[in-house]
């Protein structure tokens, strides 16, 4: 009974709020008219917000009231415009003063160029409608409530009564219709996520690119500094020594002492330098042990348990290593840590990494850029990092790389659902009939006039009903046919999105 | 163990130069080279098939280029305790000390590649290997030591009886330590005896047995 109530109450809700957008649709198609029509751009943009302001608010109730989450459609927002080193701002071919022209232009862009945006519009054009046929059930016993009111007869409480247990009993189902019809609208279509995806990628590969790069002229001028700067002074000493050797062999003794011992510096420059691209245990013995001998060589006490049976792919490997390395030293020297916990396991196809510590806790992604710097390490594998810590600690610091061991465990495809698989057998099982001896025989037949009706059931027809039957049956033949060849593509297909779209959208971010 | 017969060495290496190297190195100081390999399982069948009285061993090796090396001798040595081995390597690691120590039958050694450098010491730790003590890289107990800094009774040493300390991890004498800082022998023998009443462990003159005892120790110390 109270689900009940609470779901005419909620329809009420919802239906008043999209009558009401009446007004809002009304001042969309001014808008528009204005905006394309007489040149007055810049009332879209405030209109459009005004537009996924509703619709936020629709996918949100959604989710809350009627079960089913929408996730918001739309491409990323575009970043502030920056200036070029001769301090203008570049929008296509225009150059401009001040970044405000750029923006703009690039919010426009963005605003008309999102399918979501139109399928916003669609959906806002329709909600009226939509609202409608909410408040239909309740209109009725209102009606019927009136009626009553008025006409004192003795047959209309019975009928008030039904209407109203109608109504009642419709609600729910109506709600539920009215969610799906929202997600139809208003969630993101495959395109988008691609699209969403695409960005995403774009992004993360530029991140990756830019670190790589800078970690090689990191090294490089490491080498330059170091071991090639001593190798040249051993070349040098040696040189020296050649000289001296007849001369003063004592001399040349003491240099060559000397140039071992740069020799000895220059080795273990190297081997730092080794350890930084991608350490010799990691290498060896992967992650595990790698990780294990980081937490022996750490000052903090540190328990590592892993359960993994396979390798992951060794840049995944890294990015896992340097990540924990970076979360250890972070926890030592920020966090004032004591203890620290290192959890690695496999789950399925992603790898997860739990780092905890007895630190005091408070460290923000936001103002962490050793926390960013993990972020960016970890996007380039899809890679996502949580972090729980609140002031006084404990820290919580979970990544998860989600298709770090796909390439071990193959992923096992979900095969066609039961009700798809019976469209399938009948299409190729019983699609011949309709089409080949009711269809395309009986047309023949009735193209020759053959008296002989035999079993084509169209022949049976009075006269001007025999063709349209006839062709009926072949469409119906043919449809058959084709739903047997597309229903299997399309799951294909859906299960092919699934794979590529990651798990949790990025969309709007 | 070491005499008048010169010790049978296996060496093991797949940088050509630096196994030939090694090979001069050991045959200028009286050692006799009964094979030089360079691969895993080259140096596994050796080892089980010419047992010699010492091996010098790179962790890192074909076929597989990860620690062939190390598990080879690790495999060996289970076959036959207390086989001698000295590996060597680019790097260091706790780890890895801990694994060739965890037997407890001694005759090990772990030392960075560079040590070969210094002829002298890197000899002086092959024998020390061979007549079944111990040589452990001062990187290594350097490592060992900077994460249990903060541990409670290890502050209380002097800095005397920490260098005396790491010294005598690294697998070293009494003898060997008081050359080495420069003091008496007695001394030195002080300096243990105060490092070993700190720490709690109890006294031992066998060197091989010392670095075991102090090894454990900072490993039990870091938890």
């Amino acid at each position: 009974m109270k689900t009940y109530a609470v779901a005419v109450g909620r329809a009420l809700t919802l239906g008043v709020m999209a009558l009401a957008d009446v007004v809002m649709v009304a001042l969309m198609l001014i808008g528009v008219v204005l905006a394309f029509g007489l040149g007055l751009v810049f009332l879209f943009p405030p209109l459009a917000q005004a537009m996924r302001c509703r619709t936020g608010q629709v996918r949100r109730l959604n989710a809350e009231w009627l079960g089913i989450g929408i996730p918001a459609p739309y491409l990323p927002e575009p970043l502030p415009v920056r200036p070029q080193p001769d301090g203008w701002y570049r929008h296509d071919r225009q150059l401009y003063k001040t970044g405000r022209w750029p923006d703009w232009n690039n919010r426009w862009q963005w605003l008309v160029g999102d399918t979501a945006t139109w399928r916003d519009g669609l959906w806002l054009f329709l909600s009226p409608l939509a609202g409608v046929f909410l408040l239909l059930p309740l209109a009725l016993a209102g009606c019927a409530v009136l009626a009553a009111g008025s006409q004192d007869s003795s047959a209309w409480p019975m009928a008030l009564g039904g209407a109203a247990v109608v109504a009642l009993a419709a609600t729910p189902y109506l709600l539920r219709g009215y969610a799906w019809w929202n997600l139809l609208l208003l969630s993101p279509t495959a395109e988008s996520v691609l699209s969403g995806q695409v960005q995403r990628l774009d992004q993360a590969r530029l991140a990756t690119v830019d670190s790589q790069a800078s970690e090689l002229r990191r090294i490089e001028r490491d080498l330059h500094d170091g071991a090639q700067a001593r190798l040249v002074a051993i070349g040098m000493t040696l040189g020296a020594v050649e000289e001296l050797m007849d001369k003063d062999p004592a001399a040349a003794k003491a240099l060559l002492a000397k140039s071992r011992e740069a020799s000895s510096t220059a080795l273990v420059e190297l081997r730092d330098l080794v350890k930084g691209i991608h350490p010799p245990v990691l290498a060896e013995r992967g992650l595990g042990d790698a990780v294990r001998a980081l937490a022996m060589d750490s000052s903090l006490k540190v328990a590592v348990t892993v359960e993994l049976d396979t390798r992951p792919d060794s840049p995944v490997e890294s990015a896992a290593y340097f990540s924990i390395s970076e979360l250890l030293t972070n926890a030592a020297r920020h966090g004032g840590a004591e203890r620290v916990w290192i959890d690695i396991s496999g789950h399925g196809h992603a790898l997860r990494v739990v780092v905890t510590d007895d630190g005091s806790g408070g460290a923000d992604p936001a103002r962490g850029s050793g926390l960013r710097g993990i972020e960016r390490r970890l996007a380039a594998f899809d890679g996502v990092l949580a972090v729980n810590s609140p002031q006084g600690g404990p820290t919580t610091v979970t990544f998860d790389l989600p298709y770090a061991l796909a390439e071990k465990y193959p992923a096992v495809k979900p095969p066609l659902p039961r009700g798809k698989m019976i469209i399938v057998g009948l299409g190729w099982g019983l699609g011949w009939l309709p089409l080949f001896p009711q269809g395309m025989v009986a047309a023949i037949m009735k193209i020759i006039d053959i008296e002989h009706r035999s079993w084509f059931l169209a022949l049976y027809l009075p006269g001007p009903l025999q063709w349209p039957l006839i062709v009926f049956n072949i469409m119906l033949g043919l449809s058959m046919y084709a739903a047997a060849m597309l229903v299997p593509l399309q799951h294909a297909r859906r299960i092919r999105l699934a794979e590529v779209a990651p798990a949790r959208l990025w969309l709007g971010r | 163990m070491v005499g008048a017969v010169s010790p049978r060495v296996v060496i093991a290496e797949d940088l050509y130069l630096l196994r030939d190297g090694l090979v001069h190195l050991l045959q200028a100081h009286d050692f006799e080279v009964v094979a030089a390999v360079e691969s895993g399982p080259e140096l596994l069948r050796a080892l089980l098939d010419l047992r010699p009285d010492v091996a010098v061993v790179d962790v890192r090796l074909p076929p597989t280029f990860t620690d062939e090396g190390l598990q080879a001798a690790l495999t060996a040595r289970r076959a036959v305790p207390g086989l001698p081995v000295l590996v060597l390597s680019q790097h260091v690691e706790q780890l890895y000390a801990r694994e060739l120590l965890a037997d407890g039958s001694g005759a090990i050694g772990y030392l960075l590649k560079d040590r070969v450098f210094n002829a002298e010491q890197f000899v002086d730790a092959v024998r020390r290997v061979a007549a079944g003590g111990t040589a452990m890289d001062p990187e290594v107990i350097a490592k060992l030591l900077a994460s249990t800094a903060r541990h409670e009774p290890l502050g209380a040493l002097t800095p005397r009886e920490r260098e005396v300390l790491e010294l005598m991890a690294e697998g070293r004498s009494n003898a060997a330590i008081s050359q080495r800082l420069f003091l008496s022998e007695s001394a030195v023998g002080k300096h243990t005896a105060g490092i070993f009443t700190k720490l709690d462990l109890a006294p031992s003159d066998d060197d091989n047995r010392r670095v075991l005892a102090v090894l454990t120790y900072l490993n039990a110390a870091r938890g």
